[in-house]
């Protein structure tokens, strides 16, 4: 039974991308592109070491900014202000990591704590309001969104910009106490070589750790329960105990945390610095990443790579002549396709296991479920 | 000429993979009767039900409608051919009109528009027809629940149906209101409308019924007549077995409080007062019982028991300590149970798994976790102990709450409470929708705990229980404890004069 819930629900991603890649050929279609060229095209491309390399530096960030938006959708908490969060962690945390000096391991864990810090605090706005004004943090961690943006522009360009010649904004290179290695002796050591230019970051490793925290501290512990019986059923999780408003303030402090680790891919492995063109739109991905994924950590990895696979791919259809929108438009049509699916999947699912259970028990038929 | 049977089902049969939910299955109702179908909880009732109404097609058999060999295709197929079905769980719209839910889905149209004219005069039409008193521009939200009720028959009639099958219409009715459905279906069967009525509730189907047939294990056993038989011959029909009752025999109450209300009140938003000095002592090994009309202030008062609402003045009191201030968490660790009303919306986790439905409320403490982290063994093991010790029909642990049946569920919810063995348990309607096994079993299960030391405070709609349970009955009404009586001697009767206040000298 198990096995078969878990065909079930790997089948509704799969048909939604199925479904997503056909819209896509038609579009190409409409422009007189042939779709199997240009899906070869990007197949060819992203088989190369340097591409899978790539595709995981990608999918990184975005797997931790899907698992900071699935601890708020586990208890049917939105956090949009991953976005937010993350951009601003970045800029503080490069920041305050480039003006102090510390040894190798602890630096780098002092800039993933102000990271930390700085995306919770900025979370804490939209609990407060939330469990104190019950402002619905939907519409709370938007706005909050472009107000991070705003500090985050007027905190760059008047305080945290280093001096220099360049005509891009940066901040202070971060010392080489305070940036991670490269994984690339590690894919070597396996026996693949590796063009110049492409590092596989070893925040990925910590990425996938935090997944396996994720999932243990959702499914295993005591406040992962409390978490999920508050998304369920808000009022029978209050009877048995978990005050909601508590509940609110924990689960968006932590996803702010997370969030505010985000950046901490690029900016601790590639940048060394916050710039003008840290990577934008994490935050947002993650929310599709999470929805693809279905908040479950295996789901949202596979999701990210998904994602990072089809950034990658992009590159080469400039060069083949295939608007590389086309990839914009299959990722759209992957998240709205997925979210219709999993609802007819979770429906057949529901159907067979009341089945089940009315055949195992012998019961002739199954009194009060809700048509 | 005599007239054939308004509907008739010869050896209908009914499978699914592996069990045989309806088997030969012969049903006669004649045409104007108030024809009772009684079982217990997974009997087959309800197949038949969805049998009859389209939701479900059958194996084998012949189902006659008027003389007619008909074939039911879907509950609006049903319904052309005059069947209309009244849920147990109403379907209505809470913001729409009684007139807009009426007409909600069968629209009459004039010119493109909805023709409210034509419905509203068919809808006091019905009502004056059948005694069935609505008003059409009130919203529903404002409708009291046998208000409700009234406005989910006149849907099904106004759809044209000439059968009504009334599932557990009692099940969330007060006595007042279930007087006014009884009357309702005097004026109806005398208008030529036939009922099927589905209930458990025995004394009903006796008092309302022309016929009865018992349904169980999937086969219809008998059909009797209401003058033939008595509740206990009728249960025993239905069961096969002695029958269970919930009365208590020596008193095992002790000295020590361990609930104890103070002069609670409790203001809501608008300043009316939802409860008044209410104050009132469980013992340890007492049963103290409220009895009262739903909606009088018996939610909120549990509300402020649980600890998820704290009351304007006054204190709760748990084994001497004030618990105030106490937040549910620290109230559940302190050893309070609680069953709550509605267990849907108040009790499961319904796509959650059985076993972590039954740590709920409980998942501070062994055997459900070990400090910070939930202990799954330990979960499950004592998930199949509630299991097995109150007959919650399950394949296992693992199923989702909401593929078991709505007495199985209550079954877990009661029984879970019970077994984690608190030092307070509040049970608010422990055995409603359960049938009379399970319902026994609950009862012994509380009697045990209460014998062990276990204080209960029991709101209850069954008279029967809240006098057969209680050490000590009070009676609520508008908010306030306005009577404290002695079960002892007290009757059905005279509780109910109480609770409607006509024994205060108020009047309803």
């Amino acid at each position: 039974m198990r096995a078969r819930r878990f065909l079930l629900g790997a089948l509704a991603p799969i048909a939604a991308i199925v479904f997503a890649l056909a819209v896509a050929a038609l579009a190409l279609l409409l422009v007189d592109i042939n779709p199997l060229d240009a899906f070869g095209a990007m197949v060819d491309f992203a088989a190369s070491t340097e591409s899978v390399i790539s595709i995981i530096n990608r999918a990184t960030p975005l797997f931790i900014s899907a698992l900071a938006v699935a601890i708020g959708f586990k208890m049917n908490l939105f956090n949009i202000g991953v976005e937010g969060q993350y951009g601003l962690s970045a800029l503080v945390a490069g920041a305050a990591g480039a003006a102090v000096a510390l040894p190798a391991p602890l630096h780098v864990l002092f800039i993933m704590l102000v990271a930390m810090a700085v995306g919770s605090l900025w979370a804490a706005i939209a609990a407060l309001l939330r469990t104190r004004r019950g402002v619905h943090e939907v519409i709370s961690t938007i706005m909050l969104n472009f107000i991070a943006f705003g500090i985050n522009a007027w905190l760059f360009v008047n305080f945290f910009r280093a001096e220099s010649q360049s005509l891009l904004l940066a901040t202070p290179i971060i010392p080489d106490s305070g940036q991670l290695p490269s994984l690339n002796p590690l894919v070597e050591g396996l026996g693949f070589t590796i063009k110049a230019g492409a590092d596989l970051q070893s925040f990925s490793i910590i990425a996938v750790l935090l997944g396996i925290g994720y999932y243990l501290l959702v499914w295993r512990t005591r406040f992962g329960y409390d978490l999920r019986a508050s998304g369920i059923n808000p009022i029978a999780a209050e009877l048995s105990g978990a005050d909601p408003k508590k509940m609110v303030m924990r689960a968006m402090l932590l996803s702010g945390a997370v969030a505010g680790l985000v950046g901490m891919s690029p900016m601790l492995g590639f940048y060394h610095q916050y710039t003008q063109d840290f990577p934008p739109g994490l935050g947002f991905t993650g929310i599709a990443v999470a929805l693809l994924g279905r908040n479950h950590p295996v789901g949202m990895g596979l999701g990210a790579l998904l994602f990072g696979l089809m950034d990658r791919s992009a590159l080469i259809l400039d060069l083949e002549g295939v608007p590389r929108e086309i990839v914009v438009i299959v990722q759209g049509v992957v998240v709205l396709a997925v979210v219709v699916a999993y609802e007819v999947v979770t429906r057949l699912v529901h159907r067979q296991e009341i089945r089940s259970a009315a055949l195992a028990t012998a019961q002739p038929a199954v009194e009060g479920t809700p048509a | 000429m005599i007239q054939p049977a308004v509907i008739e089902l010869e050896r209908i049969t009914k499978r699914f993979p592996g069990v045989v939910a309806n088997q030969d299955i012969n049903l006669r109702v004649e045409h104007g009767e108030v024809h009772a179908i009684v079982g217990e909880n997974g009997a087959g009732k309800s197949t038949l039900m969805k049998i009859l109404y389209g939701m479900l097609q059958p194996d084998e058999g012949v189902i006659r409608v008027n003389g007619q060999e008909t074939r039911l295709r879907s509950p609006r197929h049903a319904i052309q051919i005059g069947i209309g079905m009244v849920h147990q769980h109403f379907m209505l719209a809470d913001n729409l009109t009684v007139l807009e839910n009426v007409v909600l889905g069968s629209e009459p149209t004039k010119a493109g528009q909805i023709d409210f004219l034509r419905a509203r005069s068919r809808i006091s039409d019905l009502s004056g027809a059948y005694g069935l008193e609505l008003d059409p521009d009130s919203l529903v939200e404002n409708l009291s629940v046998g208000e409700r009720q009234r406005l989910e028959i006149v849907k099904v009639l106004y759809r044209g149906a000439r059968i009504l099958i009334l599932d557990e219409p009692t099940a969330v009715l007060v006595p007042q209101e279930i007087e006014e459905l009884f009357a309702s279906c005097g004026r109806l069967t005398a208008e030529g409308v036939t009922i099927l009525f589905i209930s458990h509730k025995l004394d009903e189907v006796l008092q309302i019924a022309d016929r009865i047939t018992v349904i169980r294990g999937g086969r219809s056993v008998a059909t009797v007549l209401p003058g033939e038989v008595d509740a206990r011959r009728l249960a025993e029909l239905m069961i096969g077995s002695e029958l269970p009752s919930p009365a208590t025999t020596e008193s095992t109450v002790t000295s020590v409080v361990q609930l104890a209300a103070v002069d609670l009140g409790l203001r809501d938003s608008a300043g009316r007062w939802l409860l008044a000095e209410i104050s009132f002592e469980v013992h340890g090994g007492e049963v103290v019982g409220i009895a009262g009309v739903e909606g009088n202030g018996q939610a909120q008062l549990m509300e402020v028991l649980a600890g998820v609402r704290p009351p304007t003045s006054g204190s709760v009191m748990m084994s001497g300590e004030d618990a105030t201030r106490w937040g549910a968490r620290r109230r559940r660790e302190a050893g309070l149970g609680i069953i709550p009303e509605d267990r849907h919306r108040q009790g499961l986790l319904l796509p959650a798994a059985l076993w972590e439905n039954a740590m709920l409320g409980h998942q501070t403490r062994p055997p459900f976790s070990r400090g910070w982290l939930v202990d799954r063994p330990g979960a499950r093991r004592s998930t199949r102990q509630t299991i097995g010790a109150f007959d919650v029909r399950t394949p296992g642990v693992e199923v989702p709450a909401i593929a078991l049946s709505g007495g199985n569920q209550q079954k877990l919810v009661a029984g879970k409470e019970i077994l984690a063995g608190p030092r307070v348990l509040l049970a608010a309607h422990p055995t409603r929708g359960i049938d009379v096994g399970a319902q026994a079993a609950v009862w012994e299960e509380l009697k045990k705990a209460r014998a062990a030391g276990m204080a209960i405070l029991l709101i209850s709609a069954d008279l029967d229980e809240l006098i057969g349970l209680s050490d000590t009955l009070h009676v609520m009404l508008r908010g306030r404890l306005v009577a404290r009586l002695d079960p002892q001697t007290l009757t059905p009767e005279v509780l109910g004069t109480y609770m409607t206040g006509a024994a205060l000298g108020e009047s309803g």
